[in-house]
């Protein structure tokens, strides 16, 4: 089904989307729906955009939903490894 | 049925004034002809949608597939355009019907038409084609697996579902679901034919085993060749019956 259901968050970094480019991101949308490449059902997907460019700025990543999740602890585990210090000055 | 059409973008008129694009495949040779109104799914304008757009060219009617994102997301690639809407909340339900309207009316306007437009929609675009047929004065309108025409929406669900609105059902519905479904399940079709029994709309289900959501959709997994070739087979019935 599509579930509608759609999470927006601010986020703060770059990412490298179309032609090679490098491009400020501003939002993350996440949500878990049908993906357009990923040959599942249903995937966890997230749009990394830049909210004043066009619907082309966009770094998309579809992943199953045991990939999400992994990635989620991978991205945890990677901070938590950080002094906090670090972390602190940017 | 005809191998010869053209097909090409457009732009239409929405009932709201709005100028959008939309994808028209017109079958050459068919002499008078309804018209059928292809509804996206929540995808976007994607090749698939126009493939199945040029089919019912083929089965000798004039098809219009309206860009349902235009406004938001002019030429953008399809998958980009989707993601841009999704992000401002998805089409507004009355946003959906005046685009209906328009590409109807656009099929209506064709020299060669006979007047009768149906409607057809897949997943998202199933809920939007009963809607659709619940709120203009259509001919004949197909669900393939619409989730949320009955039911209770999720609690994140920003659609409300139509029971409200299938006693303004305006045309006969043909739907079309997949036994392993999980929305709609089975016993939302259940409650849909109980509905529409009870309301004395005049619908038509076919419910297929080894078929879940999707079933039509060539590109991805959920393809099932046996439920989408009879499904093919009873949405050409089912125009011809009454489009003609």
């Amino acid at each position: 089904m599509c579930t509608y259901n759609t999470v927006i968050t601010d986020v703060t970094g770059s990412a490298k989307g179309p032609a090679g480019r490098w491009f400020h991101v501003d939002q993350a949308t996440v949500y878990y729906d049908h993906p357009v490449h990923v040959m599942a059902g249903h995937a966890l997907n997230v749009d990394l955009t830049d909210s004043s460019g066009g619907p082309g700025q966009r770094v998309a990543l579809e992943l199953t939903a045991d990939s999400a999740r992994a990635l989620v602890r991978a991205i945890e585990d990677a901070l938590a490894a950080v002094p906090p210090e670090i972390i602190a000055a940017g | 049925m005809t191998d010869t059409m053209t097909a090409r973008t457009v732009k239409i008129t929405s009932r709201d004034g709005t100028e959008i694009e939309a994808y028209l495949a017109t079958a050459d040779d068919a002499g008078r002809r309804g018209g059928v109104v292809v509804i996206h799914h929540m995808p976007g304008y994607d090749r698939a949608t126009k493939e199945i757009t040029r089919r019912f060219a083929e089965l000798g009617y004039d098809a219009i597939c309206p860009n349902l994102y235009w406004r938001e997301a002019p030429g953008a690639e399809p998958s980009d355009a989707a993601a841009t809407v999704r992000a401002r909340g998805g089409t507004p339900d009355s946003q959906l019907v005046d685009d209906v309207a328009g590409a109807a009316a656009h099929l209506r306007s064709q020299e060669q038409s006979n007047s009768k437009v149906g409607v057809i929609g897949y997943c998202s675009g199933g809920r939007q084609s009963v809607l659709a047929a619940c709120s203009l004065d259509l001919d004949a309108a197909v669900d393939c697996y619409g989730a949320l025409v009955v039911g209770t929406p999720p609690p994140e669900s920003s659609r409300p579902n139509l029971v409200e609105h299938l006693p303004n059902l305006s045309a006969p519905l043909l739907g079309l679901f997949g036994n392993e479904d999980h929305s709609p399940s089975p016993e939302h079709v259940d409650e849909l034919d109980q509905r529409l029994t009870d309301l004395g709309k005049p619908h038509e289900f076919h419910r297929y085993d080894d078929a879940g959501h999707a079933f039509f959709a060539v590109d991805r997994p959920s393809y099932r060749v046996a439920a989408a070739n009879d499904g093919w087979e009873r949405v050409a019935d089912f125009f011809r019956t009454h489009l003609s």
